[in-house]
């Protein structure tokens, strides 16, 4: 039995079913990392001197790391119009870009998180580096979720551009929203952790 | 959307790279300079909110979609901005304790 409308749009949503579904999860994110950035309000105005992040954190490094998801995010609706031009090759070259911007990610914050733990600052060390890790540790889950995905998508499940291209492109639409959210998350992450 | 109109969207998408390369730059470059605590979030803040409208509009194509979308996105704005006030009631709370 085919699932219904995962190509065709709902007549009563004029969306078809997938989605509607990252939207209403992406939703559930903003609630995630809602929570988060309410501590963090709720731990900075509660003590009178709270460290800037340059007395911790590597701005230059967090910054390179910034262009690199901006730069993953245009490559990934890069690869969706690719698609949407019927030109697979192209896809297939633009999503390989994306997920090597997101290894370069992953390996900047390792750099990052092990400059931090060979100077013995953890998670317990204080309330700053607390929230630091806290918020950075879950968007790096986000960003490895994000490459398993792409990365699949880029393997054995692009086999579906040719049985369903219509079906494929949505998937690669709604992968994509979840990384352009994912992008959007550093935007507000990197000047409130790294900045301010 | 047709194949011209995904062209077109190709070059926006290009240019909003730019833009938000630039304001990358330039919420780097807001830090270095003393606006005290209040100015310099305000301002930081105010930089990264024009850089996510422009991923959120441009790379999530939130110009162009459908009404249950925008009422979703409502809703999870709403219960955001009452998730983030939480502890600014809070503490204004507590100041008119003390």
């Amino acid at each position: 039995m085919d699932i219904p409308f995962n190509v065709k749009e709902r007549p009563d949503t004029g969306l078809y079913n997938g989605k509607l579904g990252i939207w209403f999860f992406l939703a559930s994110e903003v609630m995630l990392f809602g929570g988060l950035f309410s501590a963090y309000i709720f731990l900075r105005n509660g003590v009178d001197n709270w460290p800037a992040g340059t007395d911790y954190l590597d701005v230059p490094l967090a910054t390179l790391n910034t262009l690199f998801l901006i730069s993953s995010s245009v490559t990934m609706v890069m690869s969706w119009a690719s698609l949407k031009l019927n030109d697979f090759n192209k896809y297939k070259f633009y999503t390989l870009i994306t997920l090597l911007f997101a290894f370069g990610f992953l390996v900047i914050k390792y750099f990052e998180y092990s400059a931090k733990f060979s100077h013995h600052y953890y998670p317990s060390t204080n309330n700053f580096l607390g929230i630091y890790f806290t918020m950075t540790g879950l968007h790096v889950l986000h960003i490895i979720g994000g490459i398993l995905v792409i990365g699949y998508f880029y393997g054995p499940g692009s086999k579906m551009w040719n049985s369903d291209p219509e079906r494929f492109t949505n998937r690669v639409e709604i992968v994509g929203l979840y990384w352009h959210f994912v992008d959007l998350v550093w935007i507000f992450l990197f000047p409130v952790l790294y900045l301010l | 959307m047709t194949p011209e109109e995904v062209k077109h969207h190709v070059k926006t998408y290009v240019l909003v790279f730019v833009a938000l390369a630039f304001l990358t730059i330039v919420t780097v470059a807001i830090s270095y300079i003393d606006l005290g605590v209040k100015g310099g979030i305000a301002l930081g803040l105010f930089v990264a909110s024009i850089k996510a409208s422009l991923v959120a509009c441009y790379f999530m194509h939130l110009l162009d979609e459908k009404a249950t979308i925008y009422w979703t996105l409502i809703a999870t704005a709403i219960s955001f901005l009452i998730l983030i006030f939480l502890p600014v009631g809070a503490f204004l709370a507590q100041a008119r304790v003390y």
